[in-house]
Formats: C-alpha cells, sequence, structure tokens
C-alpha cells in the first residue's frame, strides 16, 4: 500500500501518543472520564463515517450502540461467555443490525431517511422496555463479578481496574482509528464523499450508490456498536437509556462540534462535550438545554465544526 | 353480544375523543409539512406549552373554571403562535428551511422548551379543572360531557380551517406558495411571511390540542412525546401534506390506538406506530390514503 | 455488428411525446452527431441510452443486449460514457479528485476487488486524462472555482477516464470560446480513435468539422439521418430546423 495523507497518520500517531502518556499525569477520576470520552468517541466516529463522509444524516444510532451493548451485554449475562467473546458477539449484533435497517432505510432519502431511522431506533428503544424481564428495562442490568474479568495469553485482565480499562479503550480506539483511516483516505472513502457531494453524478460514473452508501452504514452500525459492547463489558452495566433517542442526539453532536468528515473531530467533539456536560450536570440539572442551544448554534453558525474549520481556512490534508 | 355493547360504544366515545385532539394537532404537522416542506420535531412541545399554559390560566384567573378555559383557549395558543413566529424567524429562516438542519434545529427547540419547562413549572403532572362537569347518562354509563364537546370543539376548528385554506384569500396564497415557491414570490407573494405564518399557525394548532386535552389528562413537561409521534403516524400514513388524508388518518390512527393499547400494553402500541411510520415511509412513501407526494 | 441500437424508443411527460417511437443504430468507430431545435428530444433521447431515464416504450440495444431494464451504473461497466448538458461535477472537490472517481470505476471495479489498484495507479490515469482535455495545469484546482469553459472539459476529462466504448457529449461546447472551441474538436477526434462518439451539437460548425453521419431529431422523431452532405442538401430538414425554404 502506498502511504498517502502522511501528515493525517502523522497526526493520528501523535495523538495516540499523547492518549497514552496522558495516564500517568492526569489524576484518575479524569483517566476515568477519558477513558469514557475514547468509547463514545469511537461511537461519534462511526457516527461520522455514515453522516461526515457520506452526508447520511441519522438520528438512530443509539439503536446500534445499543445492538452492540446489549448483543455484548446480555451474552455474558445469561450464557456466562467471557468477555472476548461477548465482544465478538456485540459486534457482530451490530453488524446484523446495521445491515438489516440500512438494506431498509437506504430506499428512504434526506428528510424521510431521518424519519426512518429515528422510527426505527425508536422502536428498538420501547423493545428494550417492553421486555424489560430480559433487558432489565429502565432500571438495566449490572453483569456479575465473574463477568468483570477475563483472561488473555495468561494475563487476568479486571475490568474494574482503571488503568487495565483506560489501556483497553485505548487500544480499541487505535484499531477502530486505522481502520477509518484505511478506509477514509482510500478509495473507498473517495466514494463516501463523492455520494455525499453528488450523488446522481456518481451514478452516471457506474457506481452502484445505493451498495456504497449500504457499506457506509454497516460500517458505521457496526463501529457504533464496537462502541457499545465495549462500554456495556467495561463498567458492567447495561440499560435502556443506552438505545434512547437522547443517545443518538450526543453522536450527532460531538460529530457537529468536532467537524464532520474529518478523521479526529469526533475525538475533539467528544472531549469537549463531555467535558462541558460535566461541568454543567453539577450546576444545574436542566444541561439538555444546553444540548438544544448547540445543535441550533452549530447549525446555525458553525456547520463545519472545530477541525472542518480548520481544515477549510487552513489545513486541506485534515479530512 | 348485548354486555359487549357498553364497551363498544365506551371504546368508540373515547376513540372519538382522542382523534379529535390527534386530529387538531396531525394538521399542524401537516400544514408545516405541506407548505414549508419542512419537519417541525418541536410540533409535540407546543402541544405540551399549550397544556401547560392551560394550566397556568387556571392559576392566574380568578372565578368559574370555565372563564380560566375560555381565557386559556385564545391566550395558550396565541403565545404559542408568537414563540413559533420568533423561532421561525430567528433559526429556520436563517438555514433557508433547509430540510436535514430544519430538523436538526427543531431539536434543538425540543430540548430547549423541555429544560426551559421543567426549570419554570416543574417535574410534577398537574390537573387542570373542566370547564363544565356536566354528565351524559346513558343506560350503562355516564360519560363526561367535556370530552363530546372537545369533539365538536375538533370538528368546528377543523371545518374552519378548512374553509380558510380552500375558500379565503389567505388560504389561496398559502397554496400558491406549496404549489411554487419561485412562482409565488415572482407574483408578489411574500413568501417569507407566509412561511413565519404557517409556521406559528401549525404551532397554534397543536396548543389548541394541548389546551383542550388537559382536562381529561395532567399537563407534564414530557407530554408531547406521545402526540408527536401520533401526529408523525397520522401524518405519514395519511399521506405527506394532504389534508384530507390527515384528516382520515387521524380518525383512524386515534380509534385504534385505544384499541390496540387495551389488548396490548401502551409500549407496544407505540412499537406498532413507529415501525408502521418507518415501513410506510420505506415502502409506499406518498403515505397510504394520500396521492404521490413524495417527501 | 452495430455498437448500439434503438427499436421504438419513446419517452413521453404527461401527455408531452419528448422521445416518439425512435429506431436508431451506431456503428462502432463514427462520430456521430445529433442536431435538431431545442426540444426536439436530444437530451431525453440520449439519457435513455445512458439509463438516466427510463423509457415509457421501445427497447436499447448495446452490442446487441438488450439493456433497456438495466441500471445506469451497469450500463456505464459495459463502457456508455455520459456527460450531462449541464455540467455535473463534485464542485467543491478538486480537479484530479473528480477525475479520479471517474477513473476508480474503470480500475477497481467492484467494492471489494481482490486485487485494488493503488491511489498511485488512479491519480496516473486521472492525470492523463486530465492532460488530454487541457487541464493538466489545473489539477489541484477546486473544480467549482473552474471558469465555465474549464468545467465543461472536465465533464469531458471524466467521460474519458472511463475509456469507454461510446461516448456520449450532450451540447459539449456550449459556453466555450473560439480557441476552446478548437482543442476540445481535437480531443475528440484523438478520441474517436478509441471510441464511438454521440455528439448533440448546436454549433454547426463542429458538427460539420466532426461528425460522420448525423442524425436530426424534431418534436421527439427522427426526421432525417444520413452524410453532412446530404443533411444540408435534405429538403424537409432545411424546412424543419435550418428554416431556409424549402
Ligand atoms: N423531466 C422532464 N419533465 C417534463 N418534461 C420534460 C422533462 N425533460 C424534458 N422535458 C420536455 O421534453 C422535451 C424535450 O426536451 P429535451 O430532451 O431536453 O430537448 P433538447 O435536448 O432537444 O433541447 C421538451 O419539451 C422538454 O420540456
Ligand atoms: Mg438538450
Amino acid at each position: 500500500m502506498t502511504l498517502h495523507n502522511g501528515k493525517l497518520l502523522a497526526l493520528c500517531v501523535v495523538t495516540v501518543i499523547v492518549l497514552f502518556g496522558l495516564q500517568f499525569v492526569l489524576p484518575p477520576y479524569l483517566t476515568l472520564a477519558l477513558t469514557r470520552i475514547l468509547i463514545l468517541s469511537v461511537f461519534a466516529m462511526g457516527y461520522n463515517m455514515l453522516m461526515g463522509y457520506t452526508g447520511l444524516l441519522s438520528l438512530g444510532h443509539a439503536m446500534f450502540f445499543a445492538a452492540g451493548l446489549y448483543a455484548a451485554g446480555l451474552s455474558t449475562y445469561y450464557w456466562g461467555v467471557t468477555l472476548p467473546v461477548a465482544f465478538v458477539l456485540g459486534i457482530v449484533g451490530a453488524f446484523a443490525v446495521s445491515l438489516v435497517i440500512g438494506l431498509l432505510a437506504l430506499r428512504t432519502q434526506a428528510v424521510s431517511f431521518m424519519i426512518v431511522t429515528l422510527m426505527f431506533a425508536q422502536a428498538g428503544y420501547l423493545m428494550t422496555l417492553q421486555f424489560t424481564n430480559i433487558t432489565g428495562g429502565d432500571q438495566g442490568l449490572t453483569l456479575p463479578t465473574d463477568a468483570r474479568s477475563f483472561g488473555l495469553f495468561g494475563m487476568v485482565v479486571d475490568m474494574t481496574s482503571d488503568t487495565a480499562r483506560f489501556n483497553l479503550a485505548l487500544l480499541i480506539f487505535t484499531v477502530v482509528l486505522a481502520v477509518l483511516f484505511a478506509i477514509t483516505q482510500g478509495p473507498l472513502g473517495r466514494l463516501f464523499v463523492a455520494v455525499r457531494e453528488n450523488e446522481p453524478r456518481t451514478q452516471m460514473l457506474g457506481f452502484d450508490t445505493y451498495a456504497i452508501k449500504l457499506t457506509a452504514f454497516t460500517v458505521s452500525g457496526t463501529i457504533s456498536g464496537t462502541a457499545g459492547a465495549l462500554y456495556g463489558l467495561m463498567f458492567g452495566y447495561i440499560g435502556s437509556s443506552f438505545a434512547g433517542f437522547q443517545n443518538s442526539i450526543e453522536a450527532l453532536l460531538y460529530t457537529l462540534i468536532g467537524g464532520p468528515g474529518t478523521l479526529l473531530g469526533p475525538l475533539l467533539g467528544t472531549a469537549v462535550m463531555t467535558m462541558l456536560i460535566d461541568r454543567l450536570s453539577g450546576i444545574t440539572t436542566a444541561y439538555l438545554i444546553v444540548i438544544g442551544v448547540l445543535l441550533i448554534v452549530v447549525n446555525l453558525w458553525f456547520p463545519k465544526g472545530i477541525l472542518g474549520t480548520i481544515r477549510d481556512r487552513w489545513l486541506g490534508w485534515l479530512k | 353480544m348485548m354486555d359487549l355493547a357498553p364497551y363498544l360504544l365506551l371504546a368508540g366515545l373515547e376513540g372519538l375523543v382522542m382523534a379529535s385532539v390527534l386530529m387538531l394537532t396531525a394538521l399542524g404537522l401537516s400544514l408545516v409539512f405541506g407548505v414549508m416542506r419542512v419537519v417541525n420535531v418541536a410540533h409535540g412541545e407546543f402541544y405540551m406549552l399549550g397544556a401547560v399554559g392551560a394550566w397556568a390560566c387556571a392559576q392566574f384567573v380568578p372565578g368559574h373554571p370555565a372563564l380560566a378555559f375560555c381565557v386559556a383557549l385564545v391566550v395558550a395558543p396565541l403565545l404559542v403562535g408568537v414563540l413559533a413566529y420568533l423561532a421561525d424567524w430567528a433559526i429556520l429562516k436563517r438555514i433557508n428551511y433547509d430540510p436535514e438542519g430544519t430538523i436538526v434545529s427543531t431539536i434543538g427547540m425540543l430540548y430547549i422548551i423541555q429544560q426551559l419547562t421543567l426549570m419554570s413549572f416543574g417535574p410534577d403532572a398537574r390537573a387542570v379543572d373542566a370547564p363544565f362537569y356536566y354528565t351524559i347518562r346513558t343506560p350503562w354509563f355516564g360519560y363526561s360531557s367535556y370530552k363530546l364537546f372537545t369533539v365538536v370543539m375538533a370538528l368546528v376548528l377543523v371545518a374552519g380551517l378548512w374553509v380558510m385554506l380552500k375558500r379565503s384569500k389567505w388560504g389561496l396564497v398559502m397554496r400558491a406558495t406549496q404549489f411554487d415557491r419561485e412562482t409565488a414570490q415572482n407574483f408578489g407573494i411574500p413568501v417569507n411571511r407566509v412561511y413565519s405564518i404557517v409556521f406559528a399557525i401549525g404551532a397554534m394548532l397543536a396548543a389548541i390540542g394541548g389546551v383542550l386535552v388537559v382536562p381529561n389528562q395532567q399537563a407534564h413537561y414530557l407530554m408531547g412525546g406521545d402526540p408527536l409521534l401520533l401526529s408523525f403516524v397520522v401524518v405519514i400514513v395519511g399521506g405527506l401534506g394532504s389534508i384530507p388524508g390527515t384528516i382520515a388518518a387521524a380518525i383512524l390512527i386515534g380509534m385504534s390506538d385505544g384499541l390496540l393499547s387495551v389488548f396490548f400494553s401502551p409500549t407496544a402500541a407505540k412499537i406498532f406506530s413507529t415501525l408502521l411510520v418507518a415501513f410506510v415511509l420505506v415502502f409506499k412513501p406518498e403515505g397510504l390514503f394520500g396521492r404521490s407526494n413524495r417527501v | 455488428m452495430t455498437l448500439l441500437r434503438t427499436k421504438g424508443l419513446s419517452r413521453h411527460f404527461d401527455g408531452l411525446k419528448a422521445v416518439d417511437g425512435v429506431d436508431f443504430a451506431l456503428d462502432p468507430g463514427e462520430i456521430r452527431a445529433i442536431i435538431g431545435p431545442n426540444g426536439a428530444g436530444k437530451s431525453t433521447f440520449v439519457s435513455l441510452l445512458s439509463g438516466r431515464i427510463k423509457p415509457s416504450a421501445g427497447q436499447v440495444f448495446f452490442e446487441d443486449r438488450d439493456v433497456t431494464g438495466m441500471p445506469a451504473h451497469k450500463r456505464v461497466r459495459m463502457g456508455i460514457a455520459y456527460t450531462f448538458q449541464i455540467t455535473n461535477i463534485y464542485g467543491a472537490m478538486t480537479v484530479l479528485e473528480n477525475i479520479a472517481i471517474a477513473a476508480q470505476n474503470r480500475l477497481r471495479p467492484h467494492l471489494f476487488s481482490r486485487k485494488p489498484v493503488s491511489e498511485v495507479e488512479i491519480a496516473r490515469a486521472a492525470t492523463k486524462a486530465a492532460q488530454e482535455v487541457g487541464l493538466g495545469d489545473l489539477l489541484y484546482e477546486t473544480a467549482g472555482t473552474l471558469a465555465y469553459g474549464h468545467q465543461r472539459l472536465l465533464e469531458v476529462a471524466m467521460g474519458l477516464a472511463l475509456q469507454p466504448k461510446l461516448l456520449i457529449l450532450d451540447e459539449p461546447t456550449q459556453g466555450l470560446s473560439d480557441s476552446e472551441i478548437e482543442n476540445f474538436q481535437e480531443v475528440v477526434r484523438r478520441v474517436a480513435q478509441s471510441a464511438t462518439v454521440l455528439l448533440i451539437e448546436h454549433n454547426m460548425d463542429v458538427v460539420m468539422a466532426l461528425a460522420d453521419r448525423i442524425t436530426v431529431l424534431d418534436n421527439g422523431r427522427v426526421l432525417a439521418e444520413g452524410s453532412p452532405g446530404e443533411i444540408v442538401h435534405n429538403d424537409a430538414v432545411q424546412a424543419a430546423y435550418l428554416g431556409a425554404p424549402a
């Protein structure tokens, strides 16, 4: 493979190294916060694949996050499978759900697409409530102690240890970042952007745009589900709220703030937003109002987000 | 068979009440979509504001509840209309009614309205007195006359709206704008103002729905979710932007929602509704009743 | 063997017969011009060939295969390239990226091809197509900011990068300057050595200079067909199109 966009690659490498180093300087509670940020930014990176690069605005990505969360969490809760197996099952579950939903939702466009993804996700959320005897509903389920650690190459990885969690989250984040770099900076990513910029033209250049969109949709949903599986297994809790509307909106907002269609935007957006929300929820319970205001403000005056603005003004390679 | 009749009658009456409020609310959503080609996700919040407004009127207007009700019926929709007009001017106009941007912005509005209501009105559900309590006797049960009054009110309002759209100059202007924005503009129709007013009227219809419903159902800051979902169902099943389709669908959905909730759980009924919206949009985007009218 | 053939091809828009029962055949290697007054149905006709629009009736055969029901993107894969009358490019991308998307189709026929070509090869093919139309110096310009004439050339370059068997050009010289038209004629002659060209053109000088044969459309029907000489002297064409008294 030839190297292209070496600058972005270098920036990604530096970012990962800095993140790794942070655990040695940050106090424990911030390391924990950073662990959450890493996992949620994997969620947002998945979202960005579809919304940022391919231009398809989904309002239902909580459904894929939850698919990963529940597939992983329930399989370890009820069948006692080990955490790595549960993690893989979570990814497979999210893949299956996103493929099926994609096949259906991609028959629609624009506003219809948004409503269809919203409705499917809402149906998924309601199902987690409907089958409370299995899912634990709103209360959720706490994973048993023997599902909080696993053996790997003779080592025991303990999911209640902050260090283990942080480094595992960073590992998954790095793998996803590498995969997304390969996709977005190569020929496939170019097709995603081509569909976003001008779908009819892309068709007339000989591409099956439905297949391209379905690919983007499935990759996006699967990555979001990977984040969900990781979140559930790492913090040992699965609950309906992860399937709710607000979770979808947060992925949208993180992506919008960081910069849709930029590789590192979701990480930045997630970091900025989770810090902000953490601060605010200390002051007021109505921090949701900030989400509302930001959705409007960003949409009005800052649609490219932080990195998107920097890309358009100064650094063209930041994509 | 004889002993089933009362239940059917009761279920039918309840369904009719539900359908009439739903009809008003859904018509608001449908009108906005029909003329402006945008989807207002904050629509349910305007409904909620109508209900909360009715509660506030009941607190501040002394004397008989009927007086407070009449004040609420005028004041709450007006205030909501002004709010919607301002929101249109401050936000939607500035993003040029970009369909996707409008959805994102109205989601923002949804959170803001909800949270501001939570901060002022509080987290509790609050009841409002009905304007009158006369009970209509049937051989089997007594039925609230206020509920039947709701049905009549809704029918009168819908008829009024219908006449306005089909007969008045205003209706003509709206239909012209809906038909072709550019041409309307060229004919000197102030399209921008038409949009703001239509958005306000849509919100007011939802608010009236909220005022009418609140003697039957308590006001709560999260009460906008269900009418939003059901309005979606109605508007999409009825064919986006088609008013007769919307009315037909409102009656169908309003009547059946109660039954579904009785036979299944309310959650199951909602799962059914959400999936219905999704599948209609995927497989029959012109709606089950509507003409071809793609989003 | 004919490269492309239509049988009774029709397309109606709410009662308006934009294309009305056209039988048409194109030999490999020729440069064919389609002329006709505005609204004659030329753009609609070639859109039917490319699959961008579905016909109301009739059939399209490409290399003796019935492609009537085939989606547009598959026809492009078979070798039918189409350039839009109204420039339709990726405005936010660079010239090179625009052409790279086209080049990528040929070099990487499936999304998950087992032998993916490298970015370098795609870039090389795209650069070559850009140079062929004279855009070699503008590779890194944003397409949307190009002058109109250059955008038209970019359209053509995207068509070329597909290395099609049939290149359909819908009024490619519209809005070009005289020198650009000169250059464009050169490009078409070069393309014609390896591909068949179907050219909708208003500029009769260009038509006369390039076309081997001419088809005249009027009111959705074929009015006449023949060599440039025959068409110029055809009475019906004179009357209907060239405006001269019969
Ligand atoms: N999408 C369409 N809808 C309705 N009428 C159309 C459409 N496209 C073309 N037409 C009509 O079909 C006729 C032929 O158009 P066109 O093929 O563009 O002609 P030409 O390219 O020869 O100028 C015209 O009368 C035009 O108005
Ligand atoms: Mg034309």
